[in-house]
């Protein structure tokens, strides 16, 4: 496969596609983009591409669009396949929030939007444990989830701190259990 | 450049290179500082922003546009969007670039199950800060549990899950 054959307007509007498909959760449309229909990418290098973008921080899919853009197009490439994951959520996000702030105080709004928060705040734990039963049969992963979990959601420490702290400590044991 | 568009840059530029484990990890962050430190809205009110963010299509960061949309209008909506992602985009295309001389380095396998135990007491983090500013009632802590049991047993779109959240809301039951 000759890296030449992705264009700039493919890439575009091939993450345009992804951003709009995807809710709640965009990477298995990239996925089924990039590799299955359009074959920009083979499984294990789409596979090797997705877990350095996770290992990095930000959010995955938003790297997934820089690595992917400039492995075909360089600074240019990134720009693109950027613009065409952002540029449509944002100004959808925009609108849906302006309507909010204008009408969000009536009523049934605010009673729909009690029952959507309370459904939002489940799917956030659900993913939390879904990545968390990776970490079975490691109890100090274990314990450093339960620190990160007490210091963000309990104590509420600005989140440098934790970060800071917990990594070095975690990469340290890590390295020597391997 | 007024005041707030100054705190929601540099908050989010900060927050992008801490971002480890995508947006989901650094709520917490953004509660605190939107609703504890700026006063920029309520505690239900950053629920709510949230819960569009989840149920609009696209990349599971537009929270981080709504915070600014509410602090400063669509100027801000835009320059917080911006500074979330650009720090993050450098680094990720610094080492897209560099990336067939990381593929074999051992230190990628230790630095991935490093952070991972860190991600998931984040998110964690989360999911706990949300629950604490959406639900109020007995109804409306079983629904985010049912949620979670939903989620983790049937795979099902969140989607319906959202539409029913909406429906129950309505109906005055949560």
């Amino acid at each position: 496969m000759t890296p030449a054959r992705v264009t700039l307007a493919m890439l575009f509007f091939g993450f345009l596609r992804v951003a709009l498909s995807g809710f709640g959760g965009v990477m298995p449309w990239a996925r089924r983009l990039m590799v299955e229909r359009q074959h920009w990418l083979s499984e294990a290098e789409f596979a090797d591409l997705l877990a350095l973008c996770q290992l990095l921080p930000g959010p995955n899919i938003v790297n997934v669009s820089i690595a992917v853009g400039a492995r075909f197009h360089g600074v240019t490439g990134a720009v693109v396949a950027f613009a065409g994951l952002m540029i449509a959520p944002t100004l959808l996000v925009v609108a849906l929030g302006t309507l909010y702030l204008e009408l969000g105080h009536l009523a049934p709004l605010r009673r729909a939007f009690g029952g959507v928060a309370a459904v939002a705040a489940g799917m956030v734990i659900a993913m939390a444990l879904r990545i968390g039963v990776l970490l079975h049969g490691r109890p100090w992963a274990i314990g450093i989830a339960v620190l990160a979990f007490v210091g963000a959601g309990l104590l509420r420490w600005p989140l440098g701190w934790i970060v800071l702290g917990l990594a070095p400590l975690s990469i340290l044991i890590a390295a020597r259990t391997r | 450049m007024s005041p707030v568009l100054g705190d929601l840059v540099r908050h989010f530029a900060l927050l992008s290179l801490l971002a480890f484990g995508g947006a989901n990890a650094v709520v917490p962050e953004m509660h605190r500082t939107a609703v504890d430190v700026h006063g920029w809205m309520s505690s239900a009110e950053f629920a709510d922003l949230f819960a569009l963010a989840q149920a609009a299509p696209g990349p599971n960061m537009m929270i981080v546009t709504l915070i600014g949309l509410r602090a400063a209008g669509v100027s801000g909506a835009l320059l917080a969007t911006a500074a979330v992602c650009l720090p993050s985009c450098l680094l990720t295309f610094a080492v897209a670039r560099a990336m067939d001389r990381f593929r074999s380095n051992p230190w990628r396998a230790v630095l991935q199950t490093a952070l991972a135990p860190i991600t998931v007491g984040l998110v964690l983090g989360t999911g706990w800060v949300l629950t604490r500013a959406a639900d109020h009632s007995i109804p409306a802590y079983l629904l985010t549990a049912g949620t979670v049991v939903w989620l983790l047993t049937l795979r099902l779109s969140p989607l319906w899950l959202i539409a029913g959240g909406a429906a129950l809301g309505l109906a005055g039951l949560v």
